[in-house]
This record gives C-alpha cells, sequence and structure tokens, in this order.
C-alpha cells in the first residue's frame, strides 16, 4: 500500500491511500443477498492503517511513554508515546531512549570529536557527557512521537 | 550445516531488556504460583541456585544475595519470543521454531562463524536479547555446538567442524546429550558409558537391542550423519495439556471444579485452533508433597467420548464427571489438571451412529464463541462452570509489566 498526497495548503499536508497490491474480494459467509449492489464497491480501498507508517520494523519496535520536559524543544511533551526503533543505527543528531547508571532517559545524541553528549531540549537541564565509567547502554532510536490532545 | 540459536537465559533476559537497573544482578523467575525456580541469569546460577528448585527452600540465598525475583509473564516472554523468531526469519530463510527460546536454522546455503556473528549481533540490537548459536552438520550436534558456545566461548558463536566432533565429544556428559533425559543417563552409566564420546562408540546392535532404534539414530547423528531434517511445518500436538497450581490449597469443590471446568475449556479452545479432536480426556489432582504431614492423594482418570470432539460444552462436562469420580474431600489439593488426547484431525472425525448431538449447530456455535472472545477478551462469553470469582487464580506477586502487550503497562521513563 502506498500513500498518495491529496492535498496540500501553506500549513498542512493531506494524505490518501491507494493500493497497489491486488484487493482481496470482500467474502460474504451467508451468501449473496438480493438488491442493489453498492455503487462505491468497485472504488474501494484498504484502510489507512497507522503501523504502515509508523512502524518499519515491527520486530524491533517498542513503545516508551515519557514523563517530563527535558525534550519539549524537539516537541517531546510529558506524556506523549514514543515510537522506539531498535534496527535504526544511531548517527550524530538521533534522539535515543538510553540508560544511564540503570536508569532509561531520552535525549538527543551530539558527538563532538571523540565526545559524546547526551542533549536535552530545554535550557532548563544541561548536557550530559557520557563518559568510559558510565555504565551507558543505548535502547533505541526515537523514530516518531504520539502526542493526545484528548 | 544446521546452526542452533538459543536465548540465554531466556525469561531472566526478557525481564532485563526493560529493567537495566538488574542487568548484573542475580535475577530468577519462578514457575506458576511462584513455587519453583524455572529461569536464572548467570548470576543466580553462580549461587549455586538450582532448576526447579521450590522457592521456599532457598529463601535464605535469595535474601541474602538480594536475588532479583520475578513471577512468569508469558505475555511478555511471548511477545519477545515472537520477535527473536521474526529476526532470525529476516536473516535465515528455512528456520525451524523449536521452542519459545530456540531455533534451528537451515545453513545449508552458507555457513561461517561470521555470519552466524551477525545474526546474533543483528537479534541483540533489534529485540535486546542476547542469543548463542551453534552450528554443526546435524542437528543433534548443533545442540551440542550451542553448548559449547554458551559453556567456552566468549563470543556466543561455536562453529563445530567434522573434523573437531571427537573432541567435543569427549567433555559432554551423557545426560547433556539432547534427547538421553535422565533415566537413560542412569542406565547408560552402569554400562560404563560416561560421555557422549563413550555413547558414538557403543556396538550399534547393542544400543537396539537395549534401548531403541532412536538411541541408534542418536548416536548416528553425534557421528554427523543427518536423520533429523528441519520441520517446517508445525506437526499437530498428540495431545494438550492445561494444568496448574491454585493460588492457595483447597479441598473447597466449587473451586477446585471452577478451575478443572477452565482448564477444560482452555484445552477445548486450542484443539479448535488447530482444528482438532480429542477422543479421550484426563483429569488428575495432586496433593502438596512437600507437605509430610498432610494426605497425600494423587488420583487421576482418563475418560472417552464416542465421537471425537473439541465442543467446549462436551469436554468440560466430562471433566467434572471425571473430578466427581476422583475427589476426596478429605484431601487438600494443591494442583489439578486436564489433559486431551487420542488427538485427530477435524476432517477425519467419524461421525457415530447413536450421536445425539447437531454437530453442525454446536460447531457454529463454538465459532461465534471463539470469534467473539478474540475481539473482546478471553473468556468474555463462557460456561456458567467457568465461574466469576477465580478463587483457583495462581499468585503472581511478583509480576512485571506486560511491557509490549499492553498501553497501559508500556515502559515509562522520566526525562
Amino acid at each position: 500500500m502506498t500513500i498518495k498526497l491529496l492535498h496540500k495548503n501553506k500549513y498542512l499536508t493531506f494524505y490518501s491511500s491507494t493500493s497497489s497490491q491486488v484487493l482481496n474480494i470482500p467474502f460474504y459467509e451467508g451468501g449473496v443477498s438480493a438488491g442493489f449492489p453498492s455503487p462505491a464497491e468497485d472504488y474501494m480501498h484498504s484502510k489507512l492503517d497507522l503501523n504502515d507508517l509508523l512502524i518499519d520494523h515491527p520486530s524491533a519496535t517498542y513503545y516508551v511513554r515519557v514523563n517530563g520536559d527535558s525534550m519539549l524543544g524537539a516537541g517531546i511533551q510529558s506524556g506523549d508515546l514514543l515510537v522506539v526503533d531498535r534496527s535504526l543505527e544511531v548517527i550524530d543528531n538521533s534522539i535515543v531512549v538510553a540508560n544511564i547508571n540503570g536508569e532509561f532517559t531520552v535525549k538527543r545524541i551530539k558527538k563532538n570529536k571523540n565526545k559524546m553528549f547526551l542533549v536535552p531540549e530545554n535550557k532548563k537541564y544541561k548536557p550530559i557527557e557520557v563518559t568510559e565509567e558510565m555504565d551507558f547502554e543505548l535502547f533505541g532510536v526515537v523514530a516518531h512521537v504520539i502526542h493526545h490532545f484528548i | 550445516m544446521i546452526g542452533l540459536a538459543d536465548c540465554n537465559n531466556f525469561y531472566a533476559s526478557c525481564e532485563r531488556v526493560f529493567n537495566p537497573k538488574i542487568k548484573d544482578k542475580p535475577v530468577v523467575v519462578l514457575s506458576n504460583n511462584d513455587g519453583c525456580v524455572i529461569a536464572r541469569s548467570n548470576e543466580a546460577k553462580a549461587l549455586n541456585i538450582k532448576m526447579g528448585q521450590p522457592a521456599f527452600k532457598i529463601k535464605s540465598i535469595l535474601q541474602k544475595h538480594k536475588v532479583h525475583i520475578f513471577s512468569t509473564n508469558f505475555a511478555l516472554y511471548g511477545d519477545l519470543s515472537e520477535r527473536v523468531m521474526n529476526t532470525l526469519k529476516s536473516e535465515i530463510n528455512k528456520v525451524e521454531v523449536y521452542s519459545i527460546d530456540e531455533a534451528f536454522l537451515d545453513f545449508s546455503d552458507f555457513s561461517s562463524f561470521d555470519r552466524a556473528m551477525s545474526i546474533r549481533k543483528k537479534v541483540k540490537q533489534w529485540t535486546g536479547i542476547p542469543i548463542s548459536i551453534g552450528i554443526a552438520p546435524t542437528k543433534t550436534l548443533a545442540k551440542v555446538a550451542n553448548h559449547i558456545a554458551k559453556k567456552s566461548t566468549k563470543e556466543g558463536v561455536f562453529f563445530l567442524r567434522e573434523r573437531d566432533i571427537t573432541r567435543s565429544l569427549q567433555h559432554l556428559a551423557v545426560e547433556d546429550i539432547w534427547g538421553v533425559g535422565r533415566r537413560n543417563a542412569f542406565k547408560l552409566k552402569q554400562y560404563g558409558v560416561y560421555t557422549a564420546l563413550d555413547f558414538t562408540n557403543i556396538n550399534t546392535e547393542w544400543l537396539r537391542r537395549k534401548f531403541s532404534i532412536n538411541a541408534v539414530r542418536l548416536q548416528k547423528e553425534l557421528k554427523g550423519e543427518r536423520c533429523y531434517e528441519l520441520e517446517l511445518k508445525k506437526a499437530k500436538k498428540k495431545n494438550i495439556c492445561t494444568s496448574r497450581s491454585f493460588g492457595k490449597e483447597t479441598n473447597n469443590y466449587n473451586i477446585i471444579r471452577q478451575a478443572v471446568s477452565n482448564f477444560a475449556n482452555t484445552c477445548a479452545v486450542k484443539l479448535r485452533n488447530e482444528r482438532s479432536c480429542c477422543s479421550k480426556i484426563s483429569v488428575f489432582l495432586m496433593t502438596n508433597r512437600y507437605k509430610a504431614s498432610a494426605v497425600q492423594h494423587f488420583p487421576h482418570i482418563t475418560l472417552s467420548f464416542n465421537t471425537p470432539t473439541s465442543d467446549s460444552f462436551e469436554i468440560v462436562s466430562k471433566a467434572n464427571i471425571a473430578l466427581q469420580t476422583i475427589y476426596n474431600n478429605a484431601c487438600i489439593y494443591k494442583k489439578a489438571g486436564v489433559i486431551v488426547q487420542s488427538i485427530v484431525s477435524k476432517n477425519e472425525v467419524q461421525a457415530s451412529l447413536f450421536d445425539t448431538i447437531d454437530r453442525k449447530k454446536r460447531n457454529r456455535l463454538m465459532c461465534s464463541i471463539d470469534k467473539i472472545n478474540m475481539l473482546m477478551g478471553r473468556d468474555k462469553i463462557r460456561l456458567a462452570a467457568q465461574g466469576f470469582d477465580r478463587k483457583w487464580k495462581l499468585k503472581q506477586e511478583k509480576l512485571s509489566p506486560c511491557y509490549t502487550t499492553r498501553f497501559s503497562d508500556i515502559l515509562s521513563v522520566n526525562i
């Protein structure tokens, strides 16, 4: 299934689904009833599935809920849901879930020469330099953030 | 070549993925009802905690060494297992999922140490679960190779070449050979067979007479001659067992009846999922064997169906009849179980001449119930005999969250 651009204005882009695959013909268990067939039937597409958009590697994808405001600048608010893809390689500027000394955190990775920093996106907090003595382990790269308005 | 991928201390590793605090700490997972140790991290093994040991017997060790204890969380382990298997399948065309934490891999196209290393690395990165891989000419030797990979390599990968077979087998105890078991090992030792190498040197004819054709196959496999191929289609089960310890030991007939009805229904659902029917059902009860003062009673009974069935009504009511026959109110029971046997495929069921049940209609009813329960949640529609209060439910005091299967339980991070 592919996503088709429907409409675009200055702020928003709308998409619709197009299906390049063979559609499954709906199967009526009780037999076909008499009456008029739906005129929409020939135009039916499979429905949009958010999983197709948000999850590239199901086996490597985990969800994480966040508490706190240290990543506000990156658009991550307290209570948001992160879609974390462990299959992605960490590069400079990746936002990651990692654990330092037994505690999980979410920060942006900044590499500078031989040093690596975990950088918050909120002036209230200071960057953390990842040093050899630290027990540091990467959990995964944050691929998407889902924010709830209701 | 055949590979065997085995997750290291699988249940303990699952708990660690979402709980980095316990990374280098001793971890044990207890069986249903928090009874016995069924998984140990390496640190727990080092404390000499044994597999199957009842938790109450090692209470002081657990406390003294601050061992982290978990109840079994099968929702979590099942999901992580599926992730591991799917990751393996993304690298290898033919994968036989052998158990929740083991899979045979077809390396016939191209096998190398480096390929196994990169698969191992991928599984760790994608899922968080560490695995070991053994590669060898046969399944049985792949098991041996995996054993070596775990015990004596840093990399977690061992490539067992034909020329190294003898050397590898001479340090493997006979009871550690795949499929030998404790009883056979005991018998073999009486004949002076102590190692896997000794086993390969036994006279084949003698082995066939004293043991079985399977023992001969095992011997061939250990010599590098392939007898077992990868089984890529899941074989239908020969019998299905559902049994649990009760949360609290009891002699209350109604509580036991509810439990047995639930176990019987679970068996029926499993049968229907496999499109199978059973011709026999067994019900058993157990008292607590560790309580020397209690009256001990381990009764069981097997009953037959005239027509093989997967119908919840029939199976649950037969289980109830069976329970009535074996139950004794003078005993305090700890565990009950239901086993359905003589399983045949649904298509092969022969109708009985005197059958009084409208099977077509009942079949449709069962299909509808299964569909509703699939959508709305397990046991949303249930037989009255299954009850609602679930007093028999097991204790799971140390259950970790279902991090990957329930939105309310997902990992929460303070940032």
